[in-house]
């Protein structure tokens, strides 16, 4: 076990032949204004107890009545990932505990809203939904101990602000493979639910909550082993971190020829490891059965159609589009994580190079400015670096100058005085540095990767240093290669 | 699945788990007067169980209603914390305090 988490990017790392399977349960808030079965605001925050009802505090004598707008919104959903839409009923999953004041939460459970969808990751895999169904929220309890120790006496305090909001339960299939798949279909999800407008995707206010279900398995096998439950996972961040810890967990034990057992596990992002869950075996014996206050609910398919017509395009679909025209998969997805798909696809339409306008959208524009900029000025500066009118430097810098002042880049670019060097020029000057360089030139042709890539760097900087930074980065590369490739023949 | 019918119906364990489930403290005199009633109860169930009901779905609510909504507007009554904060046993901060929890942590 060598390999570490790092908050960007997390090596799958288990030790060889072994896998990870994966399954995902997030539950989202959705935007209603109203509680599931209650008038009461769902809004976050406020003084403790103030966004209550009777219905909500479990009152006695008092009934639900479910909100419309959230069988619209879960329904939205359901469409958003491709799932069948069906009659559904609600039912009561029983358990004790002081943020639940009727002492039963308003679930689904035989017969769910949404079942059997799918969502494609931006990176290509297609992962099955298994459900996606409808519960209200528990109330927030806050331990407060006596001597600052964590689990002494002490008491809690509960504040029912957050009981009976609607949430929506997202079922994956175990079909996600590595802690950076997990990720990305969080992310993906995310996106999905704040386009269709279901929910704010919130993690940092627990709007957006995951929960990974991991087991490991000897790579080629098609079984399913023993998997743990781990909650409170809340950030993105966790989600790989906590995926990765437990299933290394796994993986020690299977190979001391012990076995884990099924259990929820709880992350500690803190101490980076997860932990047996303290609750008792019987405490998981939910007793659900149809709730009698509540009738079905059986959306009928003129209505279904209402709501898909309203649909606006998804992720994947507005990654796709631009794919169809030539943009490649891992730059498509930055431009609509980026909200500037409809800007690139414009100018590609209008005869921009897709892989320079991806280029472009994903690394040289500033997302709240680029609303100014022209799709046919974009469209031109780029038909001129596809010229070679224009470095990739220059044509940075000319964009640059065009989202500030809404001018086309022909003007700019003749005010900046900006031609792109001749090849044979850029060579005699590069081949001029490296004459003038001969010791770290030997060095660049005798060192491994590594001090290569610093000499490289070093070559270019005294290129652009030379060029007032007007020479294409990637030409100099390319003489300094042809070059190496001469000297060390 | 039916079960076969020499199979007791429902045994002192299966009661004693359902009221320790319910936070019920029963006495060993309690168990051994609710499981035949109980017992007696789900018996009815197994001659129900005795049809077979391939293709018939199930009842969910005697009344043949679906899609009872309200509209997702906001009513507050503007006593309601005050009211049933009063009617706790304990209170501190405007919010409910009670026992530790199990399984929680700071």
């Amino acid at each position: 076990m060598t390999a570490t988490a790092t908050p960007d990017t997390i090596d799958a790392g288990l030790p060889a032949g072994w896998e990870m399977v994966i399954g995902l349960e997030v539950h989202a808030e959705l935007a209603t204004a109203t509680k599931m079965f209650s008038p009461a605001p769902n809004r976050f925050g406020g003084d403790p107890n103030t966004n209550v009802h009777p219905v909500c505090l479990g009152l006695p004598g008092t009934l639900p009545v479910v909100n419309g707008k959230a069988i619209e919104l879960a329904i939205r959903i359901g469409l958003a990932l491709n799932c069948t839409v069906q009659r559904c009923v609600f039912a009561r999953k029983n358990y004790f505990y002081p943020d639940m004041p009727k002492d039963y939460q308003i679930s689904q459970y035989e017969e769910a809203l949404n079942v059997d969808g799918h969502l494609e990751l931006p990176s290509g895999p297609v992962i099955g939904i298994e459900r996606a169904h409808l519960e209200e929220d528990t109330g927030k309890s806050t331990h407060m101990g006596v001597s600052g120790r964590i689990h002494d006496a002490g008491y809690s305090l509960v504040d029912y602000n957050r009981a009976g909001v609607p949430l929506i339960e997202i079922v994956s299939r175990p079909d996600l493979r590595t802690p950076d798949q997990a990720r990305e279909y969080v992310d993906e999800l995310r996106s999905i639910l704040v386009t269709i407008g279901a929910s704010d995707g919130k993690m940092e206010e627990g709007s957006l909550r995951v929960d990974a279900n991991v087991s490991v398995r000897p790579v080629g096998a098609t079984e399913l082993r023993t998997r743990c439950e781990i909650k409170n996972v809340n950030s993105l961040r966790s989600v790989g971190r906590a995926i990765l810890y437990e299933a290394r967990r796994h993986v020690t034990l299977y190979e001391a020829g012990e076995r884990p057992i099924q259990e929820t596990r709880h992350w500690d992002e803190e101490a980076g490891r997860t932990r047996a869950g303290r609750s008792k075996e019987e405490a998981e014996d939910y007793r659900y059965f149809p709730d009698p206050d509540l009738v079905p609910v059986d959306p009928s398919p003129e209505w279904i159609d209402e709501i898909r017509a309203t649909l606006p395009p998804l992720p994947s679909q507005r990654r796709h589009a631009l794919m169809d025209r030539g943009a490649p998969a891992a730059g498509a997805a930055i431009a609509v994580s980026r909200d500037l798909d409809g800007l690139a696809l414009a100018a590609i339409e209008a005869g921009a190079d897709a892989e320079r306008v991806i280029t472009h959208v994903a690394n040289n524009l500033a997302v709240d400015r680029a609303e100014s900029l022209s799709p046919a000025h974009f469209a031109d500066l780029i038909r001129m670096e596809s010229a070679g009118e224009l470095t990739a430097t220059q044509a940075k810098q000319v964009l640059a100058d065009m989202v500030a002042t809404g001018r086309p880049p022909g003007d700019i670019a003749a005010e900046k005085g900006f031609q792109a060097m001749d090849s044979s020029e850029l060579e005699t000057l590069v081949n001029g540095i490296i004459d003038a360089n001969l010791d770290e030139w030997g060095r660049f042709c005798a060192g491994d990767d590594k001090a290569r890539g610093k000499l490289q760097g070093f070559f270019t900087g005294q290129v652009m240093k030379a060029t007032k930074g007007q020479a294409d980065g990637k030409a100099v590369n390319a003489l300094l290669m042809a070059r190496l490739a001469r000297d060390t023949a | 699945m039916a079960p076969e019918p020499d199979d007791p119906v429902l045994t002192r364990q299966d009661v004693a788990k359902v009221a320790k489930l319910a936070l019920l403290d029963l006495s060993d005199e309690e168990l051994d007067r609710f499981t035949p009633q109980l017992a007696a109860v789900l018996e009815h169930a197994r001659d129900l169980q005795s049809f077979d009901l391939t293709g018939v779905p199930p009842t969910h609510h005697p009344f043949p209603l679906v899609n009872v909504f309200r509209p997702d507007e906001v009513e507050l009554a503007d006593d309601v914390r005050e009211e049933a904060l009063a009617a706790a046993p304990a209170v501190e901060d405007h919010q409910f305090r009670v026992p530790p929890v199990l399984g929680e942590s700071a």
